[in-house]
């Protein structure tokens, strides 16, 4: 294999931007698809991304270019998710590549994760070039956009091709800077084998397929390797590349190639994201660098609205989690609600996103318990406990203190909505740390804000304070000391432990008082007339009633309208599906989540 | 004889002299011609019906039936009596209206058959009245109650509404005491309901100004029903109060799902199984009046639904072993857990063979009845 003719590269953007549509014209203008064969997206896999119009997972296509100096090229385009969410697999897939397209839209010009994947890019060493598109927006600017990215990120974009990825203008230009612009990849054929895992699925054929970047040396099958960071050894099956959408076995995999192995590897968990995979037989000297364990910043109980269907929601999980090394979860019980499990996710989108999952893939009715972060719990006794389920918070009298996570955010916003967002952000308990103007009209707005504060509706907040103007990223930043409290919430006198949250002392009043309201809308009416109580420790600090139902009217039923009494009646047991009985009251299996939508006026 | 071998007879007048603010029934004022076409089609649609179950009861009901001429009356009995076989002592009704019916109507309505009188009152408060629309007053009530007793009828219903805009306890006190004090059979209660489409939805459904609040609905409510208990009624269904003897027999067979064949613009019909209704527009009515719509027919499972939510309607309630008998499976296995839960709740109450509502059940009517429906 002649390495000057690859190139392997990725595409990098702020969301809705347009990368996976210029993903499709590449791939659809390298010919190996016919356009017939074209999907809408067809690096986008699964029918969530495409609805969602978001990259869940990474995924990667070999395409061969025929270039205007009559040689062929191999792309190797790997596609990154495009989410904050997901931020440790982007750094993974951008070290898979050599060179990365930079697109910015010609309208909105430079957003915070443009900035943030573009660093993201240059710490890796990648070339990048730019590439402006929606050039046929009424409201485009690309003259404007170049001279902001030559400004803001500092690389040159005189010459950036200007097109519109969605009606196929200035593709041809884009494939020949490919040629021109990404390096090709280096790497010694001959030195050990040393190969970077930047994503693996599970198949249920071929079991875990590993994606790689073979870096220096060559597998092929029956090459036993391992995986460094994991210890777990195999052999090999298959080697092969990405079509699209197919995997295309192949006799070997050599430095500078990507591709993928398959190795009877029953488990994600053993193909860590960023690993090194090497031949254990001639294992290289050093692992690649970057791994990371990935941790979970977001957790949730997740259970079924059915108990019976524990042991459904227990394999769902189990299935879910062969395709995806971030989830994590274990069993717990809950007095309201039962059987199920504690689960950790990268953060709200992932959760939103495995939520549906289940839903959809295996059509099961779930109830969500409100998000949490990991708190640390420094207890009397001089030890320390991370607490990821409000219900284990220890007696007050045993706790020292508290610490909650805190991430750096970076909000690009236009500067008429900078007061507003600075608002927002000191009503979540941020810590302003700078502002600078990134040209006139924009700035770049850093603070320190706690996470509890932004995984519930931050971004959504962001945008409505913004009219859709303001674009975020953050980045864990660690651990400070809070004065936290733990709300409980009791519904008919009863404490319902699934309700349970934790939040700052200054804000507790409030949101409990929200709550309350919120639950009243809720909870439908009982027989019975129904306290709803939040309560710190056992000082009740707010209270609604739900009233008793409403007693019927004194209505005549004759022979005319008996189907229509049965409509009636039917529409009021409608509202009686999705309840989760506590005590003697029913509660809507969404009334779990009302912690989410406390900021909704 | 079986009660499934006997079926009920509905006549449908959808002619008012004017119709109320509160009224969605399929009424409206029309033209003597247009009657007189609408009376033929009536007579065209029982002749074109063949059943040779024998009439426990006929209905005819409105609109204001009185509003037609008498003799058109007398026509469709004549009509129904040839192509039926009606039974010696069947319950014949027909409703009147205070101020449409003169001592000419009642001989006619005699000689047809007709031995029972249900008068549209609904307070005996002029204001009131004049509040829903109504064409009487309350003298023009007495006048026709009067002379319908004196023409020999001896079973007379009094419609009487209740949670009306305004209406105060002592309003209706008033009301119910000067209805019980002639001594009606019968005695409909039931609250104004607003329905949609109606000049009342459109005046009240906003801002309910005047209408009485939850609290009030049920004191006037349970007013209602302890005055006539004690004054000799039979509270017997959630709406219906009667001497007793003197129960609806057309609308309790109703509840009890039998069998009734329904005539004229719109009537519904249960018949073997199958709900359905006769075309609600009336020219299409007057060019086919044997044209039916929206043809339900009824499952096992939509049975026992409505055996249950029409029959607990009844305040004796529902035999356990006429269910058992009535279906292929029975009552325990059906709605055992259900009926077991609303025992526990205190809204139904088992009294050997039967299973009625209680107090608390009457007040969360529809709810125990949703308890009856399947997923």
């Amino acid at each position: 294999m002649d390495r000057s003719k690859i190139r392997n590269f990725c595409i990098i953007a702020h969301i809705d931007h347009g990368k996976s549509t210029l993903a499709d014209r590449i791939i659809e203008r390298t010919g190996l698809l016919t356009s017939r064969e074209m999907q809408a997206q067809v690096l986008d896999n699964m029918d969530l991304e495409r609805e969602r119009g978001i990259t869940i997972k990474s995924q990667a296509v070999r395409t061969v270019y025929r270039a205007n100096d009559g040689e062929e090229y191999i792309f190797n385009l790997i596609d990154t998710p495009g989410h904050v969410d997901f931020n440790y697999e982007v750094s993974r897939s951008l070290a898979a590549c050599d060179g990365a397209i930079l697109v910015v839209d010609a309208a909105q010009g430079i957003e915070a994760q443009t900035l943030a994947n573009v660093y993201l890019a240059l710490d890796h060493d990648l070339d990048v070039f730019p590439v402006i598109n929606k050039i046929d927006l009424p409201s485009a600017e690309p003259d404007r956009v170049a001279a902001e990215i030559e400004d803001v990120i500092g690389i040159e974009a005189e010459d950036a091709p200007r097109i519109s990825a969605k009606n196929g203008i200035g593709i041809d230009e884009v494939l020949e800077q490919i040629v021109a612009k990404i390096p090709p990849p280096t790497g010694d054929e001959d030195a050990p084998l040393k190969a970077l895992i930047f994503d693996s699925i599970y198949d249920s054929y071929k079991g875990v397929i590993v994606f790689l970047r073979i870096m220096d040396g060559r597998v092929s099958k029956g090459t036993t390797v391992r995986m460094m960071a994991t210890g777990a050894v195999s052999e090999v099956v298959e080697v092969g590349t990405f079509g699209a959408g197919q995997f295309i076995p192949c006799e070997e995999l050599s430095a500078g190639m990507v591709g993928y192995l398959t190795a009877s590897i029953k488990n994600v968990r053993d193909t860590a994201v960023g690993d090194t995979v090497t031949d254990h037989t001639r294992p290289c000297a050093q692992a690649l660098p970057g791994y990371k364990k990935v941790l979970s910043m977001v957790f949730c109980g997740v259970y079924p609205a059915d108990g019976a269907k524990y042991p459904d929601l227990r394999d769902a999980l189990e299935k879910l989690q062969l395709n995806d090394a971030s989830l994590h979860y274990e069993p717990e019980t809950s007095v309201a609600l039962g059987f199920g499990f504690r689960c950790g996710f990268l953060g709200l989108l992932h959760l939103e996103v495995i939520q549906e999952r289940l839903e959809r893939e295996y059509n099961l009715d779930l109830v969500t318990t409100a998000p949490s972060v990991i708190y640390k719990v420094h207890k009397t006794d001089g030890t320390v406990m991370d607490l990821t389920n409000p219900t284990n918070l220890p007696d007050p009298s045993e706790i020292d203190y508290m610490e909650e996570p805190v991430v750096s955010a970076e909000i690009m916003v236009t500067t008429e909505f900078v007061g507003s967002i600075m608002e927002l952000c000191q009503e979540r308990r941020g810590r302003y740390i700078s502002m600078e103007y990134m040209e006139e009209t924009r700035a770049l707005l850093k603070y320190d804000l706690p996470l509890n504060e932004i995984i519930y509706d931050f971004f959504d907040a962001l945008k409505s304070r913004s009219r859709g103007y303001a674009s975020f990223d953050y980045d864990m930043k660690g651990y400070e000391r809070s004065e936290l409290v733990k709300l409980d919430i009791l519904i008919n006198h009863e404490e319902v432990d699934a309700l349970s949250f934790i939040v700052h002392a200054d804000s507790a009043y409030e949101r409990g008082r929200r709550m309350c309201e919120k639950l009243k809308e809720e909870i439908p009416r009982h027989l019975f007339e129904i306290p709803i109580q939040a309560a710190i420790g056992s000082k009740i600090i707010a209270r609604e009633t739900v009233k008793a139902m409403r007693k019927d009217v004194l209505a005549k039923c004759y022979g005319g309208d008996i189907t229509r009494k049965k409509k009636l009646l039917e529409k009021q047991k409608e509202g009686k599906k999705r309840m989760r009985q506590i005590g003697n009251v029913e509660i809507p299996q969404k009334a779990f989540m009302s912690v989410l939508k406390l900021d909704e006026s | 004889m079986n009660h499934k071998d006997r079926i009920g007879l509905y006549i449908h007048i959808p002619f008012c002299v004017r119709k109320c603010d509160y009224c969605d029934f399929l009424s409206f004022p029309a033209h003597a011609d247009v009657q007189l076409s609408y009376m033929d089609a009536l007579c065209k649609q029982i002749d074109a019906t063949d059943d040779d179950r024998s009439v426990a009861s006929v209905y005819i009901g409105g609109g204001t039936p009185s509003v037609v001429a008498p003799e058109q009356i007398e026509r469709i009995l004549c009509k129904l009596n040839k192509r039926f076989c009606i039974e010696k002592d069947a319950e014949i009704t027909i409703e009147v209206n205070p101020g449409t019916v003169t001592g000419a109507h009642f001989d006619c309505y005699k000689r047809a058959g007709i031995n029972r009188l249900s008068i549209g009152l609904q307070s005996a408060w002029d204001d009131e009245l004049k509040l829903l629309g109504r064409i009487h007053d309350y003298q023009t009530f007495l006048q026709t109650f009067h002379a319908a007793r004196e023409h020999g009828f001896d079973n007379i219903n009094i419609d009487l509404m209740t949670a009306l805009p305004d209406q105060t306890a002592e309003k209706l006190q008033h009301s119910l005491s000067a209805i019980t004090a002639l001594f009606p059979e019968h005695i409909s209660a039931y609250s104004l309901i607003l329905e949609e489409d109606t000049p009342f939805y459109e005046r009240y459904a906003k801002e309910r100004a005047g209408l009485p609040d939850e609290e009030t609905e049920r004191k006037l409510y349970y007013l209602t029903r302890d005055f006539l208990q004690e004054n000799g009624f039979k509270h017997y269904e959630i709406s219906n109060f009667a001497r007793p003897g003197y129960e609806s027999r057309h609308n309790s067979a109703c509840w009890r799902r039998q069998d009734y064949l329904g005539f004229g613009l719109g009537a519904s019909s249960l018949n073997h199984g199958m709900r359905y209704h006769n075309c609600r527009d009336m020219e299409t009515y007057l060019a086919d009046p044997c044209k039916m719509e929206e043809m339900l027919v009824l499952s096992e499972k939509d049975c026992m639904e409505e055996f249950m939510f029409l029959g607990l309607r009844m305040l004796d309630g529902i035999s356990v072993s006429d269910f058992s008998k009535t279906f292929s499976e029975p009552f325990d296995e059906v709605f055992g857990d259900a009926a077991k839960r609303l025992i526990d709740s205190g809204l139904l109450e088992r009294e050997k063979d039967h299973l009625k509502l209680t107090d608390q059940g009457i007040d969360h009517g529809n709810y125990v009845f949703s308890c009856f429906l399947f997923p």
